[in-house]
């Protein structure tokens, strides 16, 4: 490994996921340590409970031949220049700022890009995004899964099925679609 | 028959034609042996075997001649070492013979012939006949996959012996073997192949016009495909077959115009394992080919190559790329050229730089870093190649650093100029001159100083590694360079706490200052002496924190430059003087102050370790001065300074104890000796003489009636004695250990009888076994029993008691299990009880500053595992025969013991715990519980079947240990929580719902590390049993 492997620590400061590491994994301080301090719940903590996501469904989908969703990977892939893909999760690297959190008032916001302006996608990613959030997260947090502003044809649309909670849960009633978001949160597949 | 006929008309005995009879009609296996051993004895010869046979050999029935035959055979390769060279002819010919016969026959045909390719007293020219006969009569590929390897192992055995007669058959051989295997398909006979064409190969056999098809039958294999059937008893692996098969491929340039095509094809193929064993075998095939082999091919793999670098997501393949390119480049320019003939190497290389350099112009883009790697793995493999590529590339970087502004861009730049400096320090220029990188010196130096000057922490970082890199190239810095360096690196050794760039600088400064330390001597320590002399005058005036931390820097940078003898010198003496005028000046010196000095000295004398000469200075020098601070601030004193209180508190002589203990662990025996015979005889006898300041205005008598700060002294003594190598004679010992005996069990201050005690077990480890060691053992033991019958001495005797135990476990001593059980029973002891439970954990765990191996104790390296196979069930025994009140004690003794050992010799063991590790999970102490879920999380893991018995006292404890006010249990129990679900889900279905509400709580817990697992684990647990998991 000539160079590359040096590059890492800049999480923040770099436009450029191409060339830099991956983040890694949060490093644990002092303070994390101490028994009686409290951590407040911060925009990477969320970030990092999406991220477990993305790297499963990196994978996730594209087992399953049986699938209806088999081309999610292509799709994301195809994007991306083919030469060097990217894997999503370097693709989250720029998206951590797309996170607020308000640990004192709860709540969680959370804006994701769709990979193309017409991504047939959109509400599924959404969904397993939300379906994570809310069994990693403490009830009392309220949460908002929103596109980013500008990045889909029916953005609209979209948010609006995502921020109504009775068809959120009529969707996860609905086996098929269940299906198809746990695989996208089974870490193990 | 006329062979067996001719070789003798001995009458056979009755016996052993009833044994041939009852093998050969009789279908029986039984006489088989017994024929064979009694051949082997000298009961019967083999000319009687074949006569007992005689008829069945000439029967006209295949079946009854096969197993005549076999019955021949299976005789033949047990005792082909008595036979005779005359008998050997005879069957020979016999067996050829039967070459022909009916394919019932050939098995046991093909077993004697074996069995007579083994034979030393074949004579010259029947190994050929043989082997013609098989290549002529049997056609190999329709016989089954044993009676193959049987010809396999004949070739292989005349192969072995033979190799002069076979090699007088030509090509015949080779093409004779080519029509054997082509067409094999079996693992095992497939690995034998191989090895025959690579021996083939390599040991010169003619392969005459052959060689395409020697090729052909071999290369049909690769890339290798194979998966082993599950449980295949044979335990072929695809590795083997892969490397078996490279091993022919590559060993020899007459394959290359063969080879390569299919090689480039592989690559562009799209199979991963294709591409990386194509990739790989260029890479073997590298060591053996020319510039001749290549030439024609080099276009199309480079071209391969730079795609697959270019391209390729797996990171693996990347590599392989990389050292195969780096191997060809190894091979170009290995090659010795005719004068006339064109240097492939130069335009193999422009090539390269043609398609990469263009990409080093864009550090924003992807393919920076692969045009970079693809340029340093080709100039790693030559000087030549290196020179060529470097002195392209430099300038071409060094223009693109100063065009471009961000400090992102410039560490991309920075980073790969880093990379082709490295490559430099592997080849060596005899002539200065010729040093590729004289001519860039200036534009490097003050490329790395303006990275070290920019508010970027990570190019600074980069700066930094590349200043060391620099200064590690043989005269290429000039002095005034190096100034300029040192500067540089004093400036960024005191940037503030949260850079990261102060902790490389003065990494990079201890490296540098082994290559120039009169540039260190002249240029930094100077600043750094100014520097802790103004924080003197300074302190006072209460600019406190700030300084005192750039006050910590300066040490450090002392202790981080003390890399060569001669900054040593004047390091040392500076952090001593340092220690000394704290303690006479009338500053307020802290404790962490001192103890910093300490540390510093510590890592000095780190440094100092490798060096018998350096480590013998520090240990002259700093042992006595750092003996007398301590002896004259024991010293009674109407005025109490400050700083004599301090010196003598705990921590600062832990700090002590540490840095003699690093000075004397590296002395040779006969300077140990030296020292020795002065340390010993200051405690014992108060001889102040060698002290550096030695007017104190009292006698310093540790051991008799000093005062008790005298008597903390002996920590210091400690730390001495224990660290010296075993072979060192200590003066004086019997007194020594009597008076240590006695302190251990002195009342009132447990600093300095712990100290005795340690040093006691300290000595006592290393103590050569015999008379006078059963004496010392003898007086500690009746010192303990003694302390621990009466009343005020107790605590002190369980002490002593338990650092004897230790010294002696370690050691594997005799006595270690008496003592141990003597200890066990504490644990019962209402007073001594808890204390001897947490004792577990001191005799299990390393201690820093006696017994270590470091300091030449005696410690076997199986002492856990034994002190575990050794306890636990008496200590499981006495648990369950324990009062209610003190089993605590004994789970938490347990729970040490458990703890410490290496999980993978756990495991197995823990099964037969199970019950009593569930019912520690309900024992209120902290240590227990987090230890028992230590122990359970690999269990659930690897036994779940064993674990669902218990699932619902498992689940319930769990969660009710998530909520425990121990932040570190609360994470165990949810890591536990998570491994739970390995188990088979029908098991855990019924508790799904209640368990998915009760880790709810966990993920609002104050802790971010808690809900981290709380989270997975949660997660884990909406996933069974759903539909998609």
């Amino acid at each position: 490994m000539v160079g590359g492997g040096g590059m890492g620590g800049g999480l923040l400061e770099n436009a450029n996921p191409l060339i830099y590491e991956r983040s890694g994994e949060r490093p644990v301080t002092a303070g994390e340590e101490d028994e009686q301090v409290p951590d407040s719940i911060d925009a990477r903590e969320i970030f990092d409970i999406r991220r477990c996501w993305a790297r499963a469904g990196w994978r996730g989908p594209g087992r399953g031949s049986e699938s209806p969703f088999l081309h999610l990977p292509h799709l994301i892939r195809s994007i991306n220049d083919p030469e060097h893909p990217l894997t999503l999760e370097e693709l989250n690297v720029v998206e951590q700022v797309r996170v607020q959190v308000s640990d004192p008032e709860s709540t969680v916001a959370v804006a994701f890009t769709p990979t193309i302006p017409h991504c047939s996608m959109a509400t599924l990613i959404g969904l397993s995004i939300k379906v994570k959030l809310l069994r990693s997260l403490p009830q009392r947090f309220k949460l908002d899964v929103h596109i980013t502003p500008g990045t889909h044809a029916s953005e609209h649309a979209v948010n609006k099925q995502l921020a109504d909670k009775e068809r959120v849960a009529a969707a996860l009633e609905n086996t098929h679609l269940l299906e198809v978001v746990n695989q996208c949160l089974s870490a193990r597949s | 028959m006329a062979a067996a006929a001719a070789l003798g008309a001995v009458a056979p005995t009755g016996a052993l034609w009833g044994l041939v009879q009852d093998f050969v009609m009789g279908q029986q296996e039984g006489p088989a042996d017994q024929v064979t051993a009694d051949v082997k004895s000298g009961n019967y010869t083999v000319l009687q075997v074949v006569e007992a046979l005689g008829s069945s050999l000439e029967n006209p029935e295949p079946r009854t001649r096969a197993r005549g035959i076999q019955l021949l055979s299976q005789v033949l390769l047990q005792c082909h070492s008595l036979l005779l060279e005359k008998e050997v002819v005879h069957l020979i010919l016999f067996y050829e013979n039967r070459l022909k016969d009916h394919h019932l026959v050939i098995p046991s045909v093909l077993q004697g012939l074996r069995a007579l390719s083994l034979c030393v007293a074949l004579p010259p020219g029947l190994a050929v006949s043989v082997l013609k006969a098989i290549f002529q009569e049997v056609h190999v590929q329709s016989l089954p996959q044993v009676d193959r390897h049987t010809v396999y192992s004949i070739i292989t055995n005349f192969m072995r012996t033979r190799e002069e007669e076979l090699k007088g058959l030509g090509a015949d051989f080779t093409f004779g073997f080519i029509q054997v295997m082509d067409g094999e398909k079996d693992p095992r006979n497939l690995l034998v192949a191989f090895r025959i064409v690579h021996d083939l190969i390599s040991r010169d056999y003619s392969l005459g016009p052959f060689v395409e098809e020697l090729f052909e039958v071999t290369s049909c294999y690769f890339p290798i495909d194979f998966t082993p059937p599950p449980n295949d008893p044979h335990g072929i692996q695809r590795e083997d077959l892969i490397l078996s098969l490279r091993a022919v491929l590559a060993s020899t340039p007459r394959f290359a115009e063969f080879l390569l095509p299919l090689l480039i094809e592989k690559v562009d193929s799209e199979i991963l394992s294709a591409k990386l064993d194509s990739l790989q075998t260029l890479n073997a095939c590298c060591a053996v080919y020319g510039q001749k082999e290549l030439k024609d091919f080099l276009p199309s793999l480079w071209a391969s190559i730079r795609r697959e670098v270019f391209q390729t997501a797996s990171e693996r393949v990347e590599a392989e790329g990389l050292a195969a390119l780096n191997s060809l480049t190894a091979c170009l320019s290995r090659s010795v050229l005719r004068a006339d003939a064109e240097d492939l190497l130069d335009s193999f290389l422009s090539n390269i730089l043609q398609d990469c350099r263009h990409h080093l112009c864009e550090p924003d883009m992807k393919l920076v870093w692969p045009s970079a790697k693809l340029l340093q793995a080709a100039a790693g493999a030559s000087a030549r190649a290196c020179d060529h590529i470097t002195s392209n590339v430099l300038p071409l970087l060094l223009e693109q650093f100063h065009k471009h502004s961000q400090s992102n861009q410039r560490r991309t730049i920075l980073e790969m100029i880093l990379g082709f400096l490295k490559l430099q320090q592997k080849w060596s220029y005899e002539d200065k001159d010729e040093r590729p990188l004289s001519g860039f010196k200036d534009q490097l130096c003050s490329l790395v100083f303006m990275a070290l000057t920019d508010p970027s922490t990570q190019l600074q970082l980069v700066g930094i590694r590349t200043l060391t890199v620099l200064g590690a190239q043989p005269d290429l810095l000039s002095s005034g360079d190096l100034e300029l360096a040192v500067g540089h690196l004093y400036r960024l050794s005191f940037l503030e706490e949260d850079s990261q760039s102060w902790v490389a600088a003065l990494e990079a400064s201890g490296t540098l200052a082994t290559l120039y330390p009169a540039a260190f001597s002249s240029h930094l320590v100077p600043k750094l002496v100014e520097e802790l002399c103004i924080e003197e005058s300074d302190l006072a005036r209460g600019d406190g924190p700030t300084k005192c931390s750039r006050h910590r820097r300066c040490l450090q940078a002392l202790s981080a430059i003390s890399t060569h003898a001669s900054i040593v010198k004047e390091t040392l003496p500076l952090l001593l003087q340092h220690l000394c005028q704290m303690n006479k000046g009338n500053t307020v010196a802290g404790t962490s102050e001192v103890i910093a000095v300490c540390q510093s000295l510590q890592q000095v004398a780190e440094k100092c370790q490798q060096d018998p000469e350096s480590c013998w200075y520090f240990h002259q020098t700093a042992i006595p001065c750092l003996l007398a601070l301590a002896v004259q601030a024991s010293m009674p004193e109407k005025e109490h300074s400050v700083l004599k209180k301090v010196l003598l508190q705990d921590e600062v002589l832990a700090a002590m104890v540490s840095v003699i203990g690093t000075a004397t662990t590296h002395l040779s025996p006969d300077l140990a000796a030296q020292s020795v015979a002065h340390i010993v005889p200051l405690f014992l006898d108060g001889n102040i003489s060698f002290l550096p300041e030695n007017s104190f205005p009292g006698r310093f008598q540790p051991f008799q009636d000093g005062s008790s700060g005298q008597r903390r002294l002996v920590a210091l003594l400690m730390a001495f004695v224990c660290s010296l190598p075993r072979n060192v004679e200590i003066p004086q010992l019997n007194q020594l250990m009597r008076e240590l005996l006695e302190l251990s069990c002195c009342h009132g201050c447990p600093f300095s009888s712990t100290a005795a005690a340690k040093c006691f077990a300290g000595l006592l480890n290393k103590h050569p076994a015999g008379q006078q060691l059963d004496e010392f053992l003898q007086l500690a033991v009746d010192k303990v029993e003694a302390g621990l019958s009466s009343g005020p001495y107790r605590s002190q005797a369980f002490t002593l008691l338990l650092w004897v135990t230790k010294a002696l476990v370690l050691r594997y001593h005799p006595l270690s299990s008496c003592l141990t059980d003597r200890l066990m029973g504490l644990l019962s002891d209402p007073e001594l009880g808890p204390a001897a439970a947490d004792g577990f954990s001191l005799l299990m765990s390393d201690c820093t500053d006696v017994l270590t191996r470091a300091g030449h104790a005696e410690v076997r390296i199986m002492f856990r595992q034994r002190f575990f196979t050794d306890n636990v069930p008496a200590l499981v025994r006495g648990f369950h025969a324990a009062p209610r009140d003190v089993k605590p004690n004994y789970l938490k003794g347990l729970s040490h013991v458990l703890n410490r050992l290496p999980k993978p010799v756990l495991l197995p063991e823990l099964p037969t715990l199970l019950s009593l590790l569930l019912e520690a999970l309900s024992c209120p102490d902290s240590v227990v519980q987090l230890s028992t879920l230590s122990c359970l999380q690999p269990l659930l893991l690897e036994a779940p079947q064993v674990m669902s018995l218990h699932v619902d006292t498992l689940v319930t404890k769990f969660l009710n240990l998530s909520s425990s006010p121990s932040m570190a249990v609360r994470i165990a129990a949810l890591q536990c929580m998570h491994a739970v679900t390995h188990l088979p889900t029908p098991v855990l279905l019924p508790y799904k719902l209640q368990v998915i509400r009760a880790l709810a709580k966990p993920l609002d817990d104050k802790k971010r590390l808690v809900r981290k697992e709380a989270v997975s684990a949660r997660g884990e647990w909406f996933l069974l049993g759903s539909p998609g998991s």
